[in-house]
């Protein structure tokens, strides 16, 4: 009983991260019908500028994982600008090969810059607590409050804010959109910045439990991307869903079917869905 | 009877865009199907050319049970048709795209194409001849060689008709066919149209200019909110009260 | 005509002067370490015309493609070394598993459209890769499979030394070339180019689409699958990263440089590709930054790749020339495709 509750916690804080890249990945999808292969990749990024400005310059956990933030978010527009903004008009194939590009280029330069190694974030809060007979790691405690806080800022930010609004209206109708002259490069480069933020802070809350690697962006976009077709793609709620959903059962079916091919799991899932259902779980409209 | 529908139901989410549609073409005449802009004219287009499937209903052609079946199985059967927005291969050439049309009547496959069989040379000559007949029926002969991207607008309708030719139908449906060319240019589609008819094809048409469709048309039904509200010759329609209240806006309900 | 003719025959001399060139390779390359390089090339080059198919002329873009030929290479692998069959046996079983494997993922996928296909051949490509690196009975797991047997020998025909592997596989990959050539420029590769344009107007032209589909498929896998074959024998040692999704990237690359949709591409982008990689060795790397960044400008710029970028000039030299004939004669082009435009009318 008790290793289930555990798990059902490690599947909370897989879900979180998830969670987190989903939101953007899915962002990004809605706004621009782009599959930003590279996504993955930021968050990969933001877990080596963490871990750089944490080591070298010896700064503060949290002010870490804002500049990675913010650095992350200005690396995002720049993706927008050189890669998918020139694209806007090609076959969705070339901007896909495009995405791979920027992908493959990202995790090369990590690479050529950091070494393959794996490093992990000082971890400074890893004592345990016990809740409810649960022993928890404080990190863990911080990753799912970390998601809901930014999940919640979101939320507020979509709802409440001038942009925000625009942009999740976008997500929802394009043409919509474009009708009542909303500056579609703004609302561009601003999702870019928003979901690379939030991969970025994904990868600063995770790094001192998951390690920080250059392949680690490779393995997290796939899995996000079971998510948001799950969840139906461009779809916020779905994101969210999809992305507990997953860590849920990759946590569970990790401990109950066998730790070896956890993650097949995610793969075999998509493949199960798509199977039945060939235009995702949660499709918009249809005849 | 060459085509039946039998409460022919078509449903996008939660709007009805066919209502139990009752309807029969026969063979050798030209049909016309007229209504308000939304009406469903388009929507019974791609329900009879199995486009779409049909929510309910029972499609037959010729006899056959068609409802169901998926799209190529149509224009197999003898149903071909033309959009609203002309729709061509527009990597290819004006020739090209008639010799692709006819793939569905020839029977080469993989192993004759890497054998170069007779059948893979009879079948490549019997596409080149049958895309000449039709280049020569549409009067595209000189335009053959150009990419698609270069011919008119209207030579590009032309086309669109002779791609629907090529698959050799029974049934030929055109949708909205003179939207978009001038007045000399429409007279010369009549005139192309009542060709096809007396080559042996029946022709069912959507069409907003009604002068055309008045002349042209031997049937004409008229739908409303996705619904029949007429049917009859020409000049039984120009007299029904249901359409002309339909055409004006419905006044008379209000 | 005579234009035509001499082009035909211009044609014909390159595809010589290229045939005698792969035929005397071994004995003009300087080392034997080039010949290695050559001979992969042509492997991979194999499994790039399998690509090509469903890219260039079918318009899918399926990224299960690594996932097969590890398939093709495990199964022809496993099969020789565990029940010690002959390479003439396991390759072509190998071939027929693989296809066999992608029709059904091809029964799967094609009901999905856009990016759900593209994003589930993916994940279909990463389940085998997967399977292959944790079964770890069959096929050793990570530490992979060591010693795949060279093929035997046919007669008199040996297959130990570097030249004759490089003839074997030179002999596939013109096997392979003919048969792709002749398919695409049939009805069969003209109903798939159709279905690239739109499949909604191939459909309602009586055409099969899944059917098509499914058929290009299978053949992209058939040659993919022997390309894995081929690798087996030849570099005698598998690891699950060569189903990885990498190698899928890295033939799309290949098949891009080249050109897509062109019968010369894949093997023009293959050798182009790995020969810059092999120069850039000492820079190992560096070799994706730089591959990175050119599959974007590529796809941006140049998305008919070298073949089609030659094509396009020559064309347009082509135009340049027929102008100035023309305007010799005082036709100028423009109106004379306008009157025919004209007359097409009436």
């Amino acid at each position: 009983m008790d290793l289930l509750i555990q798990q059902v916690v490690n599947g909370f804080t897989l879900g979180s991260i998830y969670c987190l890249v989903a939101l953007g990945l899915t962002l990004i999808y809605g706004i621009m019908e782009v599959p930003n292969f590279a996504h993955g990749h930021l968050y990969m990024v933001g877990g080596y500028v963490t871990f750089f400005m944490m080591t070298l310059y010896g700064i503060n956990y949290w002010v870490s994982g804002l500049i990675a933030g913010i650095v992350l978010a200005v690396l995002g527009i720049l993706l927008e600008r050189i890669v998918f903004n020139p694209m806007r008009n090609s076959p969705s194939t070339n901007k896909f090969i495009a995405a791979v590009g920027a992908m493959m280029f990202i995790e090369a330069v990590a690479r050529v810059l950091w070494g393959s190694d794996f490093r992990s974030i000082p971890a400074i809060y890893d004592n345990v607590v016990m809740i409810g007979g649960v022993r928890l790691t404080e990190q863990r405690l911080i990753i799912i409050a970390g998601a809901v806080i930014l999940m919640v800022a979101l939320y507020l930010f979509l709802k409440h804010t001038l942009i925000g609004s625009t942009i999740e209206a976008m997500a929802q109708n394009r043409d919509g959109a474009s009708l009542v002259g909303i500056d579609v490069n703004r609302v561009a480069m601003l999702t870019f910045a928003v979901a690379s933020l939030l991969a970025s802070a994904a990868a600063s809350l995770s790094g001192p439990i998951f390690l920080v690697y250059p392949s680690m962006g490779a393995l997290i976009i796939m899995k996000v991307f079971v998510i948001i077709v799950i969840g139906g793609m461009g779809s916020i709620p779905g994101a969210v869903l999809g992305s507990f959903i997953l860590g849920m059962t990759e946590s569970l079916g990790a401990t109950y079917i066998s730790s070896n091919y956890k993650d097949v799991i995610a793969f075999a899932i998509l493949v199960l869905i798509l199977s039945i259902k060939p235009s995702g779980l949660f499709a918009k409209g249809g005849h | 009877m060459l085509l039946k529908t039998e409460a022919l139901t078509k449903n996008f989410g939660g709007l009805t865009a066919l209502n139990k549609v009752n309807f029969e073409i026969e063979e050798g005449e030209i049909v016309a199907i007229i209504g308000p802009n939304g009406a469903g004219k388009s929507t019974f287009f791609n329900l009879i050319s199995g486009f779409y499937p049909s929510c309910s209903g029972r499609i037959s052609f010729m006899g056959k049970d068609m409802t169901g079946t998926p799209t190529h199985e149509f224009a197999c059967s003898g149903i071909g048709r033309t959009f609203q927005t002309t729709n061509l291969f527009t990597d290819s050439t004006v020739l090209d795209n008639l010799i692709i049309g006819y793939r569905s009547k020839t029977k080469m496959g993989m192993l004759d194409a890497i054998f170069n069989t007779k059948r893979a040379r009879r079948d490549e000559g019997a596409s080149r001849e049958k895309a000449g007949e039709i280049l020569e029926f549409i009067g595209l002969t000189e335009v053959k060689n150009q990419p698609v991207g270069n011919i008119s607008q209207e030579a590009a309708k032309r086309l669109a008709i002779g791609l629907a030719l090529v698959t050799e139908p029974r049934l030929l449906l055109l949708d909205e066919p003179a939207a978009g060319i001038n007045h000399g240019e429409t007279s010369e589609l009549v005139k192309l149209i009542e060709k096809i008819q007396h080559s042996g094809i029946t022709v069912c048409l959507i069409e907003h200019k009604m002068q055309m469709v008045m002349n042209l048309a031997h049937r004409i039904m008229v739908l409303n909110y996705g619904t029949k509200i007429a049917e009859g010759t020409p000049r039984e329609i120009n007299k029904n009260d249901r359409v002309i209240e339909a055409y004006l806006g419905g006044t008379k309900h209000a | 005509m005579d234009l035509i003719k001499k082009m035909y025959k211009t044609k014909y001399i390159a595809y010589l002067a290229v045939f005698a060139l792969a035929i005397a390779f071994p004995y003009i390359s300087p080392n034997r370490y080039y010949l290695t390089v050559v001979t992969l090339g042509f492997i991979y080059a194999i499994a790039v015309y399998g690509l090509n198919l469903i890219v260039g002329y079918l318009g899918q873009l399926s990224l299960a493609q690594a996932g097969f030929f590890g398939l093709g290479a495990y199964t022809s692998g496993l099969l020789s070394l565990k029940l010690g069959l002959s390479f003439w046996l396991s390759l072509p079983i190998a071939a027929v598993a693989t296809t066999t494997v992608a029709l059904l993922v091809g029964l799967i996928s094609f009901r999905t459209r856009g990016h759900y296909f593209v994003i589930l051949t993916l994940c279909i490509g990463v389940i085998i890769h997967l399977v292959i690196e944790k079964w770890d009975s069959l096929t050793g797991g990570v530490r992979g499979l060591i010693g795949v047997p060279i093929p035997s020998s046919i007669g008199p025909i040996e297959f130990k030394s570097l030249e004759s592997q490089y003839y074997l596989v030179l002999a596939f990959l013109i096997l392979t070339i003919f048969v792709m050539s002749r398919i695409v420029s049939s009805l069969v590769g003209r109903t798939f180019k159709s279905i690239r344009n739109s499949e909604e107007l191939a459909a309602t032209l009586g055409i099969n689409v899944m059917k098509s589909k499914l058929l290009a498929f299978g053949i992209a896998a058939f040659f993919t699958g022997i390309a894995g074959a081929l690798f087996s024998s030849y570099i005698r040692f598998l690891g699950p990263e060569i189903a990885a999704t990498h190698l899928t990237f890295e033939f799309l690359l290949f098949l891009l440089i080249g050109g897509q949709a062109t019968i010369a591409g894949p093997l023009v982008g293959t050798l182009l590709a790995s020969g810059i990689t092999e120069s850039l060795q000492f820079m190992q790397e560096y070799r994706m930054v730089v591959f990175g960044a050119l599959l974007i400008v590529i796809v941006k710029f140049f998305p008919g790749g070298l073949v089609g970028a030659t094509k396009s000039l020559k064309a347009k030299l082509e135009k340049r020339v027929n102008q100035r004939k023309k305007s010799g004669t005082n036709l100028p082009s423009k109106g004379e495709s306008h009157a025919a435009k004209n007359r097409g009318f009436n």
